[in-house]
């Protein structure tokens, strides 16, 4: 499975050097979580994870979104174009809800273990 | 007709003779044929015998011109908003001035900000008056935005003026918004709005412009403003409110007593009407031709009367 999601990474350099970017991006791949961003939700909704993960959110919509923490429980996105990826560590166990503030009914949280 | 607002009016000659000439550099397709009338006109006089009263003066509203955007259905928003400019630049009555009423830009970003404030240099109008979208505050609460495209010195971003005897305000509805929220007012800006319509009499015509639909449209994709209710009851005396919106890219309409809502089409694209779609993401798959009938402006007239504000809207085709 992690070979195949580096294949994926393979194929998106420009995406990738916008995720090498991002906060957490030299060791985001090993115990990387995925979040599809994709059809105006998050999916998953709700991802468990255990204390010090990488959440990984990738859009793969046409229309931009942001990932914003809820409560500052974690570093908000930059805005997220189409294939833009986006990488958070939670190093503290608890729960962690965020939304996209360019459409709020959009919301999904992570609870960390 | 304007009279009373000459000095928005005043150009020097060298001004004029730049914006004529910018005028037909960005004109291109865009003399062209008159687009279809979308609205009714609410003129209250029609048909009864008597002449229809003259406008006293006119504006335009446009919207959601989402700059940055370079996707199906339309890859060059940029165009499509010169060629709308250039049917304001048309018009037979050159409006006093022009709404924006949000998402100039589609990622908040400088270039694209410096984009729209080049483009509307070119409209033959006395200034432009703005609100953001939630797109023109991203990563920064609109920090930008207010900088460049700004009006007044509320904190928040809100601001009222009064024109031709009609009194217009403008609302901010796109910040501090909250998970699972739709547009939110909040409390500083609607006890602001309290104020600023203290003074006024219950005659005085108004007209609101925000950028999210003020009433409940659709709320499933977010289309609504959340405390909105608690405006329009400041609202209720007035014989005549007009709120004019954006964000849901087409032409939607409702009456509520005294107030009549508006939202506009886009500048760039359409997005599907409410529910009719998996999500409000853009229209991609349209008919070859299609775009131009489903982006454009619209033209607002005040007129001295028992219904004072008509609205036209207008398709680049």
């Amino acid at each position: 499975m992690l070979r195949t999601f580096f294949s994926f990474l393979l194929c998106l350099p420009l995406a990738a050097a916008v995720h090498a970017a991002s906060p957490g991006a030299t060791t985001a791949h090993r115990d990387g979580y995925q979040v599809d961003i994709h059809e105006f939700r998050f999916q998953p909704a709700q991802l468990v994870v255990p204390a010090g993960a990488h959440v990984t959110w990738t859009n793969r919509d046409e229309e931009p979104h942001i990932v914003v923490s809820a409560g500052n429980g974690f570093a908000s996105s930059p805005a997220l174009d189409t294939g833009d990826r986006y990488t958070a560590t939670f190093a503290k166990p608890g729960t962690y809800t965020y939304f996209c503030s360019i459409h709020p009914q959009m919301v999904g949280t992570i609870v960390v273990k | 007709m304007n009279d009373d607002h000459r000095d928005d009016n005043t150009r020097t000659p060298s001004r004029r003779r730049f914006l004529e000439c910018m005028a037909w550099a960005g004109a291109g397709a865009l003399w062209m044929v008159q687009g279809g009338v979308a609205q009714a006109r609410l003129l209250g006089a029609a048909g009864d015998g008597t002449p229809a009263p003259a406008a006293s003066f006119g504006f335009v509203q446009i919207s959601d011109s989402h700059l940055g955007f370079h996707k199906a259905p339309n890859p060059d928003p940029v165009r499509s908003l010169r060629e709308t400019i250039a049917r304001i630049n048309a018009l037979p009555q050159r409006p006093d001035f022009i709404l924006h009423t949000g998402d100039l830009t589609h990622l908040s970003k400088p270039e694209e900000f410096d984009t729209v404030a080049e483009l509307l240099k070119e409209a033959k109008t006395g200034q432009v008056f703005y609100v953001p979208g939630e797109h023109d505050v991203i990563g920064d609460n609109g920090k930008a935005f207010f900088a460049r495209f700004g009006h007044g010195a509320n904190g928040g971003g809100w601001y009222s003026f009064d024109h031709g005897g009609v009194h217009f305000v403008a609302l901010i509805n796109v910040l501090n918004l909250q998970p699972g929220g739709l547009g939110f007012l909040g409390a500083d800006q609607l006890a602001w709005l309290k104020r600023d319509l203290a003074g006024l009499s219950d005659s005085t015509p108004i007209v609101l412009f925000a950028h999210m639909p003020m009433w409940s449209l659709y709320p499933a994709w977010g289309w609504g403003t959340q405390d909105a209710a608690e405006a329009l009851a400041l609202l209720k005396r007035f014989g005549s409110v007009t709120v004019l919106n954006g964000h849901v890219h087409q032409i939607q309409q409702q009456v509520e007593g005294q107030v009549t809502f508006y939202t506009a089409r886009s500048t760039a694209y359409p997005q599907p009407p409410p529910g009719a779609a998996a999500t409000p993401g853009p229209l991609q798959d349209l008919p070859a031709g299609d775009l131009r009938h489903a982006i454009g402006l619209r033209e607002v007239r005040h007129v001295r009367g028992a219904q004072p504000i008509a609205v036209t809207d207008r398709a680049l085709d």
